[in-house]
């Protein structure tokens, strides 16, 4: 005769002790997952910082602060930040046509929309330039109208509007989506006219998203590099991005000077990571 | 009937924003991929072909293929492991591990290639280590396989992690209750329950390694015929002023993002039930 | 009538609510119901057949404009504003030639929010609120800006028993105080019964019965409203 005896008991609470999982496996999945981040992502990334400190403060600072590098920045920068801002707008009515609305052509629109993750920026790059130079098939237009763009820094921002559209895209759509009627109706019986509704009740509600779509086209956009190098004309203090001086610089094996803009552009990435982690949990919030 | 919906726009309204959307594709996205073909075949088909069938061509193109076998199976095997741990259980520190895993998508390609010079480089840490060896990993084939599974490093976790998680336990705590080992739940029951989403990153971290520039740019060295791959090659024959030449190699890569698009679609289509989980 | 491909379609309905009423639309899901009170809030339109309050036709008038309020099942609260912007909100989007004062809009909120006794929340937020909470707060929107008719749609369907008991007191109360037209649409006969003057069932898109609860219990029309309501 066997009798089963409970001597197990549950875990006392204390410090909210996370709850063990019922599957095996997790001690080696850890292992994998943490030593291969430690050796392709975190080890590297630590050897530019060693690297920064290596030649003192005051060399760091000349390099990551010279005049040559600010206008990098600016470039770089000013231009993600405007392209990000013509997405965010043209970027929320694709997202609004592709969840609202039926219409022909609609799967081959949100096939489309996908391009610039798929295809080689230095692909886009030279398709772009082809474009957009004087003998262009758009370039020629606007230079009839006096209006240069390849070769200039107006190159940059159609390179990275390009290149951000599906970020902007891809973060709305879900959150579009989620947006129950039901609130959209309470706004119309509320007395609210359609433009209202839009402004005051689904703009809010998917405006985290629409800021985090901004937030990654930026991010991606401030270190571009493929599909710019080709279209920007990349002239020292006007037309050069930043990863382009860091190229430059390695190029001539001023390592120190590459690795301090680097550090700058680093920085500028973790912040913006943590930006649009803050961004992800208010939009769970808002939508919840 | 023709009173109108309290939730839509007018028909106005809702035509002008459809159009507005497809003039905007239209002109960012579709214009620049018909130039890649108008250009690559703007002195017809044999010249494309001659061009692509060019001994630097074909080794761009053997590189290019080589580097991303070798790159999206670390990324295959690393991505399940992570989403094994991370959608499967709870441990401290597990929010902060999925923003790590995020990293590479906020790093610049260019500083990507930059950081393993500076590791592996002739002044890096390890530079004169590998120079006593022999061993070359900047300028060579390793350098551009680390800088490429860097890029590509989070797109299969980051398909497969909420998937798992929205498959919850269930099955596969019934399968344990079964007697099966923890290789065999992977195998025959979380695996194929993600199989989709899994193919899914796969794609996408296939079309980034083969078409990754920046990257592997710096750490490739530009040797032609040796550490040239193809959107290498491009540049290199763009600024030679052969476009036909660069177009034609171009090409190429648009069509492999153009079949990227048609799989990835279909995916979609077939299964938009199983991956409305993913997160973009 | 009007058909529609996902919903039930409704046959010949007619009904007669005199002003100051308390009506309750019951019936099983898909009887219709739901449909009926969304044409009268003009959220759905109906193929035929005219809708006219006080005299006055409504058909084709939006819902924007018909001097409605209207409760939904799942409050539809506006997540991202407080509780008093979410009831100011009916009065602060109106042409500002005829929105009144900020301090008259703030009055109101005050006002809405002691009849619904929620005094002293206007500053939280709705997911702060529990599900009672959050369904006075809707009551109170809909009532911001003197609607002629109240609509509501299953309005305690997604709450426990006891505060459902609670809201139903709280509902009849406010119907007492400011007499306003109301209509709600519920599944449940005890509470139709407990609430309204009057009771319409509705079975498969048509008003089987539409009489007083005493009515209805002692002279039932059809076999299928006897075994609804028994």
């Amino acid at each position: 005769m066997s009798t089963l005896t409970l001597a197990a008991r549950p875990a006392p609470m204390m410090r909210r002790k996370r709850q063990k999982s019922s599957l095996p496996g997790l001690p080696l999945a850890l292992g994998i997952t943490i030593t291969w981040l430690s050796l392709i992502v975190l080890v590297p990334l630590s050897a530019i910082f060693v690297k920064s400190g290596s030649e003192g403060w005051q060399a760091f600072w000349n390099a990551a602060l010279s005049d040559r590098a600010l206008a990098a920045y600016r470039l770089s920068f000013g231009s993600a930040l405007l392209a990000a801002i013509i997405n965010a707008v043209f970027g929320l009515v694709v997202a609004w046509v592709l969840v609202r609305y039926a219409f022909p052509g609609k799967r081959l629109l949100s096939a489309l929309v996908d391009l610039p993750f798929a295809l080689p920026t230095a692909v886009a790059g030279i398709a772009l330039t082809a474009i957009y130079a004087p003998n262009g098939m758009i370039g020629s237009y606007l230079a009839n109208s006096g209006i240069a763009v390849a070769y200039r820094p107006a190159g940059v921002v159609v390179a990275l509007v390009f290149i951000g559209l599906p970020f902007v895209v891809r973060t709305v759509e879900p959150v579009l989506a989620q947006v129950s009627r039901e609130m959209e109706e309470a706004a119309v019986t509320l007395g609210a006219t359609r433009l209202q509704t839009f402004l005051w009740v689904v703009l809010p509600t998917i405006f985290p998203a629409l800021a985090t779509g901004f937030a990654l086209a930026f991010a991606r956009g401030a270190g571009e590099y493929g599909s710019v190098i080709f279209i920007a004309g990349n002239m020292p203090y006007v037309s050069e991005i930043a990863p382009l001086l860091i190229v430059t610089q390695l190029e001539e094996y001023d390592y120190a000077g590459a690795t301090a803009i680097g550090v700058v552009m680093l920085i500028v990435s973790f912040a913006m990571l943590f930006l649009i982690n803050a961004l992800q949990v208010w939009q769970r919030r808002r939508v919840a | 009937m023709s009173r109108s919906n309290p939730l839509q726009e007018s028909r106005t309204a809702r035509l002008g924003l459809v159009l507005l959307a497809l003039a905007y594709v239209g002109l960012v996205l579709l214009i620049p991929l018909g130039a890649v073909f108008a250009e690559a075949f703007a002195e017809g088909i044999g010249a494309w072909y001659a061009a692509i069938t060019e001994p630097d061509a074909l080794s761009a193109i053997r590189l290019t293929l080589l580097v991303a076998a070798i790159a999206v199976p670390l990324n295959l095997v690393f991505g399940i492991a992570a989403a094994w741990a991370i959608a499967k259980h709870d441990f401290r520190g597990k929010a902060f591990l999925t923003t790590l895993i995020d990293l590479p998508f906020s790093v610049s390609p260019v500083v990507a290639g930059l950081i393993f010079i500076l590791l592996f480089g002739g002044q890096g840490w390890f530079g004169p280590l590998l120079q006593d060896s022999g061993l070359q990993i900047i300028f060579a084939l390793p350098g551009m396989v680390l800088a490429t599974i860097f890029v590509t490093f989070p797109f299969i976790a980051r398909e497969v992690i909420p998937l798992m998680e929205e498959q919850g336990k269930s099955d596969e705590e019934a399968a344990l209750t079964l007697g099966a080992s923890g290789w065999q739940l992977l195998w025959h029951v979380t695996l194929p329950n993600v199989r989709w989403g899994l193919l899914y990153g796969v794609l996408l971290a296939n079309a980034r390694a083969m078409g990754e520039f920046g990257a592997v740019s710096v750490v490739s060295g530009h040797i032609r015929g040796e550490t040239n791959t193809m959107p290498l090659q491009v540049e290199v024959l763009y600024n030679e002023y052969n476009f036909v030449a660069a177009f034609a190699v171009a090409s190429l890569l648009a069509l492999l993002a153009l079949v990227t698009l048609a799989l990835k679609s279909y995916l979609e289509w077939r299964h938009r039930d199983v991956l409305a989980a993913r997160g973009h | 009538m009007k058909h529609f491909s996902t919903y039930p379609a409704l046959n010949g309905v007619s009904l007669d609510i005199g002003p100051g009423e308390f009506v309750a639309l019951l019936g099983p899901s898909g009887s219709g119901k739901t449909t009926l009170l969304r044409i009268i809030a003009g959220l759905d339109f109906p193929d035929s057949g005219r809708i006219v309050f006080a005299g006055e036709e409504v058909t084709d008038k939006p819902a924007a404009r018909r001097g409605i309020g209207f409760v939904f099942q799942h409050y539809a609260l506006f997540g991202h504003m407080t509780v008093a912007r979410n009831i100011a909100f009916g009065l602060s989007i109106l042409p500002r030639r005829k929105r009144p004062p900020r301090h008259e809009i703030a009055r109101r909120v005050e006002e809405l929010l002691e009849l619904v006794q929620l005094q002293g929340c206007g500053e939280r937020y709705p997911a702060q609120l529990s599900g009672g909470q959050r369904q006075r707060v809707a009551l109170a929107r809909a009532l911001a800006r003197d609607p002629q008719i109240l609509l509501l749609d299953e309005p305690f369907g997604a709450l426990d028993t006891r505060v459902r008991r609670e809201l139903r007191s709280a509902l009849r109360r406010i119907h007492e105080n400011i007499g306003l037209t109301t209509i709600f649409v519920t599944h449940d006969h005890e509470e139709a019964f407990a609430l309204a003057d009057r009771v319409a069932i509705l079975s498969g898109g048509r008003i089987e019965q539409f009489d007083t609860p005493q009515g209805i219990q002692e002279a039932p029309a059809s076999s299928f409203v006897e075994s609804f309501v028994s």
